[in-house]
Formats: C-alpha cells, sequence, structure tokens
C-alpha cells in the first residue's frame, strides 16, 4: 500500500476512447456545456421574442409562432436530458463514485463507457432536427399525442419529430446502460470495509437514481417505440378518433392519447427525481464538510432518499389533471404528491438543523449548496400548491408552473450541478477554482435567478398563459404584465451573462488556480484519499463540530491509532476540556 | 449511530462493522497454514469465487426489471386501447378493437420455448457441479463442460425453433389478412411478439456466445458467467412469453 503523490490521479492524462470513469466524466461535462449553452440561448431567444416581438435575430430573422415553440422543444428537451440528467446522474458518478466506495474501476466498464457513446449520438441526432427541412418539433418536451403523432400537425412534426423520438429512445438506452453500471459497482465494488451504513449519502442517491431510471426511463423508451410505430406503421395506439389538421381529416383510430400521458409521466416523474436526488446527496456531503459538523440522522436521510424514490414512483397523475383524467385518481394523486413532501422536509429539515449552530465556511461550493437548498425550498412550496386539483385546474398551464419547475428543478439542479464542480474541481486538475470569481458568479447568479423565476409566480396568478410566443401583437393581452415580464427577461440576460465568469474561471484555473494539495476541504469521503485503493475505517461525516483544531475530522480511510488522532470524538469531550 | 460518532477502536477489537455489506473482519489466524488469509483484504473482484458471478447477476437482473417493465407497458395497451373507443349519437359504445384468434401454432411454439427453458437449467446446472466444476479449476478435465455442451445447444436449437414457428404464425396472420396495421388488436399483437421475438435472437447469440465461453474462456468463473447470465435472460424471456401467450389466448375481447 504505498501513497501515490498528492492528488495522483490528477495527473493521470485524459483518453477519449477509454473505459477509464473519470475521462468518461470529462467527456459528459463536455457534452453537458454544449448542451447547456445551446439551451441557455434558446431560452434567451424566447424571452427576447416575448417581450420585443418585433426583434429580429441575427442571421434569423423574427421568430414565427412556431418557430418560438420550437424553441421551447428543443430547450426543455436539452435541459431535461442532457443537461439535469447527464451531470448528476452520469458526469458526477464517473468523476466520484468509484472513489467514494473505494473502487478503482467501474464494475462493468465497458457497458458504462459505451453509455457515453450512445449518448452523444442521442445529441448529435436531436440536434440534427434543427437542420432538416421544417426544422426542430414543436410540440414540447412532453411531446403529447395527437400532436406529436401526426407529419401535418406542424412544421417539425414530420422529419424533426422522428428525430426527436429517435433521440430519446437511444437516450434512454444510455441512461439505462449507465445506471446498470453503477448500480453493480455500488454493489460489489466497495472496498474492505465499506458496509452499507458507511456509504457517503451521494451514493445512496445513486443508489436510489439509478433504481429509478432503470425502471422510468424504459417506460418512455416503449411509449417511443409506440409513438414511431403509430407514425409509420399504421399502429393507432395514441391516435384518437377523429383528428381534423387544417380541414383534412386524419388517419383515424380510437386510440387513447392519455395512454402516452400516462406513459411519459410514469417516466416524467421518476426523472425529476433523477435529477435532483444526486443534488441532494450532495447537499448533504457539503452541508457537513462545511459546517464541519456530522450529518445527523444519517439512517433517516438514507431512509428519506429512498422513500422519496420510491413514493416518486406514483406521483405522476399530478402532472395530468385537467387531462381529463377520472377526478378521483385526481385525488388520489393529489394525496401521494403531499406524502412525498414528507420525506422531502425531513431532508430539508436535517440540513436547517446542519446549519444551526454550525461552524459555516462559506466556500464557493458551500455558497452553491445554500442556493441550491434556497431554491429547493423556494421551488418545493409550491410544490403542496399544484399537487391541490382544484388549485392546479387554474394555475395548470400558467406560469405559475413554469416558476415552480424552474426553481425546484432547474435552479436547484444547476446551483447544485456548480456546488460539485467547485467542490470536486480539485479532483480533476489538482487546483482549485477561484475564490472571488466563484463568489461573484454565486451572487450574481443567485440574485438573476430569484429575479426571473420569482415574479413568474406573479405572472401565473394572474393568469398568463404558457406556450405563448408573444403578449404584445394585434391585440395585446396582460399588458399590465409587460413591465414584469421585461425585467424578467433583463434577469434571464444578467444570468445568462454570469455564467461566462463561471466559464472563465473553469478554464483559467486550469493552470493558474489555487494549488489543491491532497485534501483541500479537509473532506472525509474516500474519493479524497491519497491512496486509490484504500481500506475504509469509519463513517463518512466524521467531523468534530466543537474542535478549534485544523484537524477536527475522521477521514474515513485513516485508522484511529490513538484516542488522539480520533477528532471524530472531539465533539463529545467534556466542556471542563474545552476551556 | 454507525454514522455519526463511532469510537474507534483498533481494528480487531471492532466487533460490528453494521448491518449488511461485507462480514465482519476475522484476522484470527486460520491455523491452516493460510496466514491471515482475509479474503477481504484481496482486490475486488478476487474475494470470493462468486464476486464476479454476483456482479454480472446483478447487471442482468437489473436489465430484466427493465425489461419487466418494458413489457409492462406494452401490455398496458392491451387494456387501455379496448375500452378507448367513444360512444356515438345512438348511445352506444363504438370500439374498433376486435377479438384475434391466435394462431395455432403458438401452443406448439410455448411448449417448445418451455423445454427450451428446462433445458437451459440443465446446461446451467452443469456448470455449477461442484466436483466437475473443481476437477475444471484443477485443470483435470472439463466435465462440466462436456456435459453442459449438448443442452446448450438444445436450447439454441429450440430457440430456433420457436423462432421458426413464430414466423409461421405471423405468415398465417398475414394469409388471413391480418398485418401489422390492419387493426388495433393486430397492432398489439405483431408489436408485442415482435418485440419479444427481437429479444429472444439476442437470448439466441448470448447462448451461442456461452457456448462459445465455455471452450474458449481459461477461467471456470468466466465459462459460469456466461452461461449463467444467458441462461437467467433465457428464463426470462420464458416466463414472459408464457404470461404473453396466456393473455393473449385467454384475455382477449
Amino acid at each position: 500500500m504505498t501513497s501515490s503523490p498528492p492528488r495522483g490521479d490528477a495527473r493521470r492524462g485524459f483518453r477519449v476512447f477509454t473505459t477509464d470513469p473519470r475521462s468518461l466524466a470529462i467527456l459528459y461535462l463536455l457534452l453537458a456545456v454544449v448542451a447547456v449553452v445551446l439551451g441557455t440561448l434558446l431560452s434567451l431567444a424566447m424571452r427576447i421574442h416575448r417581450v420585443w416581438p418585433a426583434f429580429a435575430f441575427p442571421f434569423f430573422g423574427v421568430p414565427t409562432p412556431e418557430q418560438y415553440l420550437a424553441l421551447v422543444t428543443m430547450h426543455g428537451t436539452l435541459m431535461v436530458f442532457f443537461v439535469l440528467t447527464v451531470v448528476p446522474q452520469s458526469a458526477f458518478p464517473n468523476l466520484v463514485l468509484p472513489g467514494q466506495i473505494g473502487a478503482t474501476r467501474m464494475a462493468l466498464p465497458r457497458l458504462n463507457a459505451a453509455a457515453f457513446w450512445i449518448t452523444l449520438v442521442s445529441l448529435l441526432v436531436l440536434l440534427a432536427a434543427f437542420c432538416v427541412p421544417q426544422g426542430a418539433p414543436i410540440s414540447g418536451w412532453t411531446s403529447y399525442p395527437p400532436f406529436s403523432a401526426f407529419a401535418a400537425a406542424g412544421p417539425g412534426q414530420g422529419t424533426g419529430m422522428d428525430l426527436w423520438l429517435v433521440s430519446i429512445a437511444l437516450f434512454c438506452i444510455a441512461a439505462m446502460a449507465s445506471s446498470v453500471s453503477f448500480l453493480a459497482t455500488i454493489f460489489f465494488r466497495r472496498t474492505e470495509g465499506m458496509t452499507f451504513t458507511r456509504l457517503p449519502l451521494t451514493v445512496w442517491s445513486w443508489i436510489a437514481s439509478s433504481g429509478l431510471t432503470v425502471t422510468a426511463f424504459v417506460v418512455l423508451f416503449a411509449a417511443a417505440v409506440m409513438l414511431l410505430a403509430d407514425r409509420h406503421l399504421g399502429t393507432s395506439f395514441f391516435l384518437p378518433a377523429g383528428e381534423v389538421i387544417n380541414g383534412i381529416q386524419q388517419r383515424a383510430g380510437t386510440g387513447s392519447p392519455m395512454l402516452w400521458l400516462h406513459l411519459f409521466w410514469f417516466f416524467g416523474h421518476p426523472e425529476v427525481y433523477i435529477s435532483i436526488l444526486p443534488g441532494m446527496g450532495l447537499a448533504s456531503s457539503i452541508l457537513a464538510n462545511f459546517t464541519r459538523r456530522p450529518v445527523p440522522a444519517y439512517s433517516l436521510m438514507v431512509a428519506a432518499t429512498l422513500l422519496i424514490g420510491v413514493l416518486g414512483l406514483g406521483v405522476w397523475g399530478h402532472h395530468i389533471f385537467v387531462s381529463g383524467m377520472n377526478p378521483y385518481a385526481g385525488t388520489a394523486f393529489g394525496l401521494t404528491t403531499m406524502a412525498i413532501a414528507v420525506p422531502s422536509s425531513a431532508e430539508v429539515l436535517t440540513w436547517l438543523a446542519m446549519l444551526f449552530r454550525g461552524r459555516v465556511r462559506l466556500n464557493t461550493p458551500m455558497l452553491f449548496t445554500l442556493g441550491f437548498i434556497s431554491f429547493f425550498i423556494a421551488g418545493g412550496l409550491t410544490g403542496p400548491v399544484l399537487a391541490q386539483p382544484a388549485l392546479d385546474s387554474y394555475l395548470h398551464n400558467t406560469f405559475f408552473v413554469v416558476a415552480h419547475f424552474h426553481l425546484v428543478m432547474a435552479m436547484a439542479g444547476v446551483f447544485s450541478i456548480f456546488a460539485g464542480i467547485y467542490y470536486w474541481y480539485p479532483l480533476l486538475t489538482g487546483r482549485r477554482m477561484n475564490e472571488f470569481l466563484g463568489k461573484l458568479h454565486f451572487w450574481i447568479s443567485v440574485i438573476a435567478a430569484y429575479g426571473t423565476f420569482f415574479p413568474m409566480h406573479y405572472a401565473g396568478l394572474a393568469g398568463e398563459p404558457r406556450h405563448y410566443a408573444q403578449l404584445a401583437g394585434p391585440v395585446e393581452s396582460f399588458a399590465s404584465l409587460i413591465p414584469v415580464e421585461r425585467g424578467i427577461t433583463w434577469s434571464a440576460l444578467t444570468l445568462a451573462a454570469a455564467q461566462f465568469i463561471f466559464l472563465f474561471n473553469v478554464f483559467w484555473s486550469i493552470r493558474r488556480g489555487l494549488a489543491a494539495g491532497e485534501n483541500p476541504w479537509h473532506a472525509t469521503t474516500l474519493e479524497w484519499s491519497p491512496n486509490p485503493h484504500p481500506i475504509n475505517r469509519c463513517g463518512p461525516y466524521e467531523y468534530g463540530s466543537q474542535a478549534q483544531s485544523e484537524k477536527d475530522f475522521h477521514p474515513q480511510w485513516l485508522a484511529a491509532s490513538s484516542k488522539d488522532s480520533a477528532s471524530g470524538e472531539l465533539g463529545r469531550t467534556p466542556a471542563a476540556e474545552r476551556e | 449511530m454507525p454514522a455519526t460518532f463511532t469510537r474507534h477502536q483498533v481494528e480487531i477489537e471492532r466487533k460490528d462493522t453494521g448491518y449488511g455489506g461485507k462480514p465482519p473482519l476475522d484476522r484470527r489466524p486460520t491455523g491452516g497454514g493460510g496466514g491471515d488469509e482475509n479474503w477481504d483484504s484481496r482486490p475486488s473482484g478476487r474475494r470470493g469465487p462468486r464476486e464476479m458471478l454476483m456482479r454480472y447477476r446483478l447487471a442482468v437482473l437489473s436489465i430484466l426489471t427493465a425489461d419487466f417493465v418494458f413489457f409492462a407497458v406494452l401490455i398496458s395497451v392491451f387494456f387501455v386501447r379496448p375500452s378507448s373507443g367513444h360512444i356515438d349519437a345512438a348511445e352506444t359504445f363504438v370500439s374498433d378493437w376486435h377479438p384475434l384468434s391466435i394462431p395455432p401454432i403458438l401452443w406448439l411454439n410455448t411448449a417448445v420455448l418451455l423445454l427450451s427453458t428446462v433445458t437451459a437449467e440443465i446446461a446451467r446446472r452443469q456448470l455449477f457441479h461442484e466436483i466437475d466444476v473443481m476437477e475444471e479449476w484443477l485443470g483435470l478435465g472439463r466435465p462440466a463442460v462436456r456435459r453442459a455442451a449438448p443442452w446448450l445447444s438444445a436450447t439454441i436449437a429450440l430457440g430456433g425453433l420457436f423462432l421458426a414457428g413464430q414466423w409461421i404464425a405471423w405468415h398465417q396472420l398475414a394469409m388471413q389478412g391480418l398485418t401489422f396495421s390492419t387493426n388495433p388488436n393486430s397492432n398489439f399483437f405483431y408489436l408485442v411478439t415482435i418485440a419479444h421475438g427481437v429479444h429472444l435472437l439476442i437470448g439466441i447469440l448470448a447462448l451461442i456466445f456461452a457456448l462459445g465461453a465455455m471452450f474458449y474462456f481459461k477461467r471456470v468463473e468466466l465459462r459460469q458467467i456466461a452461461v449463467d447470465c444467458s441462461s437467467w435472460y433465457w428464463h426470462a424471456m420464458g416466463t414472459f412469453w408464457a404470461f404473453i401467450f396466456v393473455l393473449l389466448v385467454f384475455s382477449q375481447r
């Protein structure tokens, strides 16, 4: 057991065609950067078009209403699949999962590597939809039939929609493949002494989210296959009777568009948890580190994580309250949805308990984690509101919903991604990202994010609908909301501009960041161990909150040779000794 | 609570490593000349004869879970689609779902597939027959492989027979004028049988791979893994088919 040089794995090269999880993590992150840049540009185009409808985009012109819907669709698809799923559920596990359980590699390395390449092909197929005649699909990231079932339904519903479906089917296969690999790694590649009760909470989150991925993504895959059959093989699983488009009777079936809604959201809701559960696990880890306190009620946190995963499979109906679903079913789904608020609140209260009287260090990862918690609470509180079928029948297609999921899923998800990148950056480069730039990035982002998404609640309560290309036009609707809308757009532009600070910081710090040393955050979990194949000796979060010395923590890879170094116990020293 | 503040004792004195995961460390000398042989200290993948097998089994199990959900989704059509008609002006319920008479050859196909499940299980068990495996492990011969190969070949042949039978069934239906796009029920029939057929084809390829692996893989456990995983996949496909068949024959509306 020779110990390698400080952060030895940071010096390992980066290869493209490899089964090395760290290289795959970098590839996934690069792919996500492409997706997030495109997705952000699309959203800015939407925001600008909504408030300045006459604005002509360079090289493009003024978007038509159909093109606006194409922007909505591609923005949603890119962000949900290729950013909010790829980073927490593919890039981060590849980056740290083997390290956190003391494994040197994945259990099924080739399957894991194949997953990346399928994801890349999936992204390319999706982007190809921009380049085909008539452009990208316009039926939103949910692609409800009959809108998505007939090529005549609009521009982009021909080849563009086919490409979308193929892309999503490929993505499902990739997501399932990598999840199978993660599960096998967690169950069978843990190092000596790494029992289930000593797993970091991030690993527990990946157990839950990988299990959800395996069971939920396959539903979307099957639904995509059936919709493709409806479009090209003459079946009528989702085709309603007597669909007329532009006065032309379409091929009739007596199929059930509702079936798609159920199948899509049976996938779609677990998808929310797939993208947020890793962020919740990471929040627990980072809070423990930067408050120098252990996670209280570790078993409760594990149970809550798993319970959120299980309950997450039974709440999909709350997305389709107003679709013509049986109202009794709506009541049942409302109840399960409110039930899922219980384990979520348990996690949030635990985080708040850790902040209370913790010795908080406000480094950039901690700031972004606090941002994550803030968005999770702010967006989460409107969850039980929307879970009431009666309230939802008013709010369902308004900006209130947009505000809800952009806060609780998009902003919380993205802020936890930022927290993870700032936190694990030394693992990749051996250096820390610049703290000043990081804090600047955080404060601008958090203010601009609230400025963008919080006013949407008011717009939604005022009744402003989603998916409308413009507010001002020949007839001005919601005229009183136009100043709010302008504010939202300016805020969104600021939010996007702030990300240049982040990108600059990432590339600048590769060469010029502060040298990180062995364990820059004084963390306890095994990914920071100097030894690539450590033996695990204790629980994941042994920080001593009362200790005044530098060594107020006990890493998992260190054996306690004597009582003095067992600093995890310092929290229990009698008051007299502390004086 | 194990995760918060545990007392750090010397490794040997720690009695409880928590529930789940690895067994407690036992550093007592074995007394059999093995020194402090502790399998847990070995690199992962070499901690026991079955560790790698368990890893692959878990992967196959996860994939089969996903596959189960996949077929469940397809089958949901069978229940949702007949009731998604509409009520016309005369207040009669109009549905374009018509019952389908299943080609009788499917009975034969089902019998063939169930038989192939039995042969696959016999082949799989040969690879875990302890005395034979020990002999293979010591390099004295390959009795397990020798015994398993005919059963595995029989499974492949029966699987091929099933697919041929399915082909005949599709052909018979097509002769009646029932093709993929004829009516909702034929949509469903073709979709679910073709999806299952594709899965079975993958299964046959896996079994052929396992047959080759038995002769070409040097390590005993790799041979076991190849046969074991393809057999479990095969069993799952047999079970799925049995369920689909019962549904198609007895639940026609």
